[in-house]
């Protein structure tokens, strides 16, 4: 490598450079979060809500899932699953449709993935169902591009 | 070998070794999952499955770099370890922290964010391991000589630490838990690991090459600032669709596309080395895996990543098949390649034999890296035509999965070549040969 550049001066560059950057991306970040902030004061995070994302947690469904694109890719993306259920014209048959999906499962179908059945309390599911209506309310620039996620 | 204290590394490798065939044997299961879904689906579900998997792989990669250090600092420090016994102790509450998190999974005792599922007690232990570990080699190095490389190893290994940190952090807020989620994960394999790679890497070369250190070591500091300069500000490329500002697209596609250049740096650093150094050293297969890291890494992380780092592009890919991919072969190309050239390096000299089974260490090395690759391509394939049939057409994402079982079968294929080939390594790492003898005519440059 060059001549003209020494050890030390390497090393005062990559100091100086990695304050810099950094100190920069803290910044944008905390105005991500006070963006996010805004928005969980027009759209807000009721008990249910954080209680649901207990509920989700609680069983890992991110090891099967995607959630807003991360997660696992085994099974459907869940951050429209309100939408896709028809929530946004229909809230009560899309409560009354996930509700029966997941007491539904497994489907036992020879073949096919099989999502788990979880023995969730009605209070868990409501919980867990808040959780997912509020998540699809996210401004996600418009992602996913279909409602299929 | 110069200094007793490094045998603590046996431990760690051996460790880090039995957890590699544990995680690749669970990958294979699930990835038999995939296409047989039936199999264990009322006994152990797929996500548990997977956690395994994950968590085996992040928690050998820890204990291979633990182990890295302890060989590597007392002899760049030329001293002896701080303490022997603390690092042996550390070993054993380590590895009984992964063992009870995996036996914990299997009964469903376990929280609910990817890769992070380790119950609070466990990932409090953790930041036990890691203060004990910090304490011990950064007391080694500080009485002792100080050199760049350890300088960059001790800043990686602290930065591992505090990042860690913000796993503890889980707000009800999805948004914020996102964004932040990403200080671990992001900032540990785009940033930190990054230090830790770079370092053993040029740990290597001025052992193997017997290249001037001042050259190697300007190299590592000039390959790490691009590595930190792109990566802090490239974690906007997980922040494109997760709630936050619109921004994100320009700052994550434009900093993450300059993270292809670490990687880069890394493939020539290593080549001009070795073609430099000239010097001859026996131990083929420790060269032939330092070479093959950076190269993998530069495609695994480098062209992988590019390939879906631009927002346009991933928004169509993300969440996808293709990031599967992508996540396969950079980890692979990076993490596991630098640990087990480390491995290959350090283990005859810590077990006083020759280089040994060499032919079947490098052929570990061809079958291995050939099935990832091949995964890699599957996944990729899969991944492209979900991104067609799912993004643009709308097909719902059950009935894309049936058009695309032939390439599970392939990654299926491609994993059971890889268990293979990692068991080639193990047993050519941890076996003695008929051949043992004690190391002579082996002595390290310097
Ligand atoms: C073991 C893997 C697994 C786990 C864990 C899992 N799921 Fe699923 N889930 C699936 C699979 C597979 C499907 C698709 C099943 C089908 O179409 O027959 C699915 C489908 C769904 C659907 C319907 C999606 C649609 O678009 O039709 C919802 C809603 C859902 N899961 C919610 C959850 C929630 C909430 C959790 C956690 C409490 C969870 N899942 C945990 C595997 C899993
Ligand atoms: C050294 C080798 C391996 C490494 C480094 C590795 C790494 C990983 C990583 C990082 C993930 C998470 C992916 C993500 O979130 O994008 C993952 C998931 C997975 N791996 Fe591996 N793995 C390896 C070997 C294998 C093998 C041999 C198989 C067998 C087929 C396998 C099958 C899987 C499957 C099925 C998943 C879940 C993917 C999903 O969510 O759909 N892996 N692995
Ligand atoms: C060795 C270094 C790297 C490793 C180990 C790695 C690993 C991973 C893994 C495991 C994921 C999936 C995370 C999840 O589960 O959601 C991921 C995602 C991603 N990586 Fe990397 N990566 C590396 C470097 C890079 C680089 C250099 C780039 C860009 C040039 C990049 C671009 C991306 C992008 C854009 C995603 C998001 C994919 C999506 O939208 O689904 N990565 N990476
Ligand atoms: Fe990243």
């Amino acid at each position: 490598m060059s001549e003209t550049l020494t050890k030390a001066a390497a090393r005062n560059i990559f100091y100086g450079g990695t304050v810099f950057f950094f100190v920069i991306f803290v910044g944008l970040v905390a105005q991500s979060v006070s963006s996010a902030k805004t928005i969980a004061r027009a759209n807000p995070i009721t008990p249910s809500v954080a209680a649901g994302k207990q509920v989700w947690e609680k069983h890992a469904c991110i090891d099967c899932h995607t959630l807003l694109g991360e997660g696992a890719y085994f099974a459907p993306e869940l951050g429209n699953v309100w939408v896709r259920f028809g929530g946004r014209q229909d809230p009560v048959a899309a409560r009354e449709g996930l509700r029966a999906w997941f007491a539904a499962q497994p489907s036992h179908v020879e073949g096919r993935r099989q999502m788990p059945q979880f023995h969730m309390s009605a209070k868990d599911v409501d919980n867990l169902i808040d959780f997912l209506k509020w998540t699809s309310e996210i401004p996600t620039q418009n992602w996913p591009p279909k409602v299929s996620g | 070998m110069k200094y007793q204290s490094q045998k603590v590394a046996l431990y760690y490798f051996g460790g880090a070794l039995a957890l590699f065939v544990v995680q690749v044997l669970v990958g294979t299961l699930a990835g038999t999952i995939y296409v047989v879904p039936n199999l264990l689906a009322d006994v152990i579900p797929f996500n548990i499955v997977r956690m395994i998997h994950t968590n085996a792989l992040i928690v050998w990669l820890l204990m291979g770099f633990f182990g890295c250090a302890y060989y590597l600092i007392p002899e760049e420090a030329e001293t002896e370890l701080h303490s022997p016994g603390l690092a042996i102790l550390q070993f054993w509450l380590f590895l009984a922290g992964a063992l009870a998190a995996v036996v914990g999974y299997l009964f469903h005792i376990h929280v609910g964010r990817e890769f992070l599922e380790q119950p609070l007690w466990i990932k409090l232990a953790i930041v036990v391991v890691a203060l004990m570990f910090l304490y011990n080699i950064t007391l080694t190095v500080l009485k002792g000589r100080k050199t760049a490389i350890t300088n960059v190893l001790l800043l990686g290994l602290w930065g591992i630490a505090v990042f860690f940190l913000f796993s503890l952090y889980n707000p009800s807020n999805l948004i914020l838990d996102k964004m932040f989620w990403w200080w671990v994960v992001h900032l540990w394999v785009e940033g930190v690991w990054e230090l830790v790679m770079a370092s053993v890497l040029a740990f290597l070369m001025i052992k193997m090459t017997g290249v001037d250190r001042e050259v190697v070591e300007k190299w590592l500091y000039v390959i790490i600032a691009l590595a930190l300069f792109s990566g802090i500000l490239g974690t906007g490329h997980h922040y494109y669709w997760i709630g936050t500002p619109a921004y994100w697209q320009w700052i994550g596609s434009i900093f993450s596309t300059f993270e292809v250049l670490p990687f880069f740096a890394m493939v020539i650093f290593t080549f001009t080395m070795v073609w430099k150094g000239g010097r001859n050293h026996p131990n083929k297969a420790a060269l032939l895996w330092s070479l093959g890291c950076s190269v993998f890494a530069f495609f695994g992380a480098g062209v992988w990543g590019f390939l879906h780092t631009l927002a346009p592009i991933n928004y169509y890919t993300h969440g996808t098949q293709v990031t599967a991919a992508h996540g396969h072969l950079a980890f692979y190309g990076a993490y596991v390649m630098v640990n087990i050239a480390m491995f290959t390096y350090a283990m005859p000299q810590l077990l006083g034999r020759a280089p040994y089974n060499q032919v079947l260490n490098m052929v570990g090395f061809w079958v291995t890296s050939a099935a990832m690759a091949f995964m890699t391509f599957a996944l990729t394939f899969a991944g492209v035509v979900q991104v067609h049939l799912q993004r643009v057409l709308g097909m719902t994402y059950m009935d894309v999965q049936d058009q695309v079982s032939l390439f599970y079968w392939f990654r299926l294929g491609a994993g059971v070549f890889v268990v293979l080939g990692v068991l080639m390594i193990v047993w050519s790492l941890v076996v003695p040969g008929a051949r043992t003898r004690e190391a002579v005519g082996y002595a390290p440059a310097e």
